[in-house]
């Protein structure tokens, strides 16, 4: 007898704008978009505060993971053992051992470079003995015996250091992924509140509707017929919030953004220009938003309408 | 066709649906053919209502088997009692109009919730607003309307999907003679047709008038058939 083709038929067939539950003066509440709104505008910062934690961990957690530092004292005095410089010597060694995807001498311009801020001056200036610093690339996969390869390395050069980068990136990538997590759960409860904003408000309308609700019912709408007035209402509202709450968000997230821009940099040095690196998929994530509201409208409305009429025989 | 066994209705929470003192119906048992007519009469408070009720579907039986139209309604799952309700047309004594929905919308509800084209909706409606004298009054809003001018368009309603089963609620209760005579003309001319009618009342002139088997309700009981 409950022919489901039927369904989608009458829904279709019915005339447009034809509100036979009165739900355009019962089920108008004002202050429902703005509540989505509001919800929408903390869930686009909250979007966006979670991508940057997500882009920071994930360029610390490369950067930590991914390189060493090796330190050659004295790198052009002769090797202890085999020819050429200690520091010759020791790029050999590291270039032919297992694990190791790349090594490179960082010039006596780099060298410089990175100094300078600490010493004021090149160090050639302080008449300083400055060791060959050599920046080694991890094969990704492969695991890297710090303690053996310490020993091979002292072996042509005696003093060489080995130092993993810095732990320091580590704990910024733990912290940074610590974020992102509270982010997401920020997101799950703003849009929790959302759904429990547009199931009290649709709880007002069925209530302010009974009686049409009972007659309706009684001629022969089903549940699905009637949940979806109401759904399409919500959909409405919602995506109204929806809309407004991310525009109102905009200009903020390109704010922070920016003012985000030189920690990401850091994070990545040389690799992008970060500004746009990070601000480019932060809007556009949060186009998600308004379909996410009127989504989340819809299938609250759904639900709520569904289990109301549960009471109705 | 309709038959009720041993049927008890209480309007409880269903914790003492079981007991006897929240019965307000208790062993109903009466079957109606395919096509018959049939007052329900009984004093105020004696249950009518309440028995059209669980015609109409408004409630389920709390005991006993009912078999509406073919369907046993005391075992159906909720989605089954969807499209069998639109195979019964009801008269309310109050009427159910929808306020904010125009007379043509209101009459009109029944053959959109059914699906029907919107073209076939309109000969239809208006038709049947002519033939019950509202054809000026298509545009009106039910508030704006008599008792008597909004009893016509709940039976208009009730009848516009031409349904296999028509209950009636008191329907002359607001209606002048002339027009409660007209009523049981259109009743009796839907009942040739093959509708099943049962028509509830206290008015026992009409019963004079239009003779026809009778179900006695008596304090929630069935004290005659026949
Ligand atoms: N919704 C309800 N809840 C509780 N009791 C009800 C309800 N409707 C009717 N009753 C009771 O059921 C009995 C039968 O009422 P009703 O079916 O309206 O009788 P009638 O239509 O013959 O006047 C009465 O005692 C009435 O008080
Ligand atoms: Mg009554």
């Amino acid at each position: 007898m409950a022919r489901d083709g039927v369904r989608p038929r009458e829904v279709r067939l019915r005339p447009a704008g034809f509100d036979e539950l009165g739900l355009k003066r019962a089920f108008a509440p004002r202050l429902l978009p703005l509540l989505v709104a509001a919800m929408a505008f903390l869930a686009a910062l909250t979007l966006v505060g979670m991508l940057a934690a997500a882009g920071l961990a994930r360029h610390w957690r490369e950067g930590a993971g991914a390189s060493l530092t090796v330190q050659v004292p004295m790198p052009d005095a002769p090797a202890a053992t085999g020819a050429g410089s200690r520091a010759e010597a020791v790029l050999t060694l590291l270039r032919a051992a297992p694990g190791i995807a790349a090594a490179r001498r960082l010039s006596g311009a780099e060298l410089d470079a990175l100094l300078r801020p600490w010493l004021g001056a090149t160090p050639g200036a302080l008449g300083l003995a400055v060791p060959a610093v050599i920046t080694v690339q991890r094969a990704a996969a492969a695991p890297l015996d710090e303690a053996a390869l310490t020993a091979r390395l002292a072996a042509p050069a005696p003093g060489t250091l080995v130092e993993a980068a810095a732990p320091w990136l580590a704990r910024l990538a733990a912290l940074a992924r610590s974020l992102e997590a509270l982010a997401a759960l920020a997101l799950v409860i703003v849009g929790a509140i959302a759904a429990l904003v547009i199931a009290i408000a649709t709880r007002a309308g069925l209530a302010a509707r009974r009686e049409a609700l009972e007659i309706v019912h009684g001629l022969g709408a089903s549940d699905g017929y009637i949940a979806a007035r109401f759904a399409a209402r919500a959909l409405f509202l919602a995506a109204i919030g929806g809309v407004s709450g991310t525009l109102a968000a905009l200009p903020v997230v390109v704010l922070l953004t920016r003012l985000a821009a030189p920690f990401t940099a850091l994070a990545a040095p040389g690799r992008l220009s970060p500004a746009d690196a990070v601000a480019l998929p932060a809007t556009l994530w949060l186009a998600v938003l308004p379909p996410a509201a009127a989504a989340i409208g819809w299938l609250t409305a759904e639900i709520t309408v569904r289990r109301w009429l549960r009471r109705l025989p | 066709m309709i038959r009720f066994h041993e049927v008890g209705l209480s309007y409880g929470d269903g914790a003492d649906g079981g007991g006897e003192t929240g019965l307000v119906l208790r062993n109903i048992s009466f079957a109606v053919p395919s096509g018959g007519f049939r007052w329900l009469l009984g004093p105020s408070g004696a249950g009518k209502t309440s028995l059209l009720r669980l015609l109409y579907l408004a409630a389920r039986p709390s005991r006993g088997e009912a078999v509406i139209l073919g369907h046993p309604v005391h075992a159906a799952g909720r989605r089954d009692l969807v499209e069998l309700r639109r195979r019964i047309g009801v008269v309310f004594q109050d009427f159910r109009l929808l306020a904010h929905l125009s007379v043509f919308d209101n009459v009109a509800l029944p053959l959109r919730l059914a699906g029907r084209p919107e073209g076939q909706i309109r000969a239809d409606v208006a038709e049947m607003l002519r033939w019950v004298g509202l054809a000026g009054r298509m545009a009106a809003l039910p508030p704006t309307l008599s008792g008597g001018e909004q009893q016509r368009v709940a039976i208009a309603r009730a009848v516009i999907n031409r349904p296999d089963l028509i209950l009636a609620d008191e329907p002359t209760g607001n209606l002048d003679e002339a027009q409660a005579e007209r009523l049981m003309q259109l009743l009796a001319e839907l009942n040739r047709l093959g509708t099943s009618i049962i028509v509830a009342t206290h008015q026992t002139a009409l019963l004079a008038r239009h003779p026809a088997p009778a179900l006695r309700l008596d304090r929630g009981r069935l004290v005659g058939d026949g």
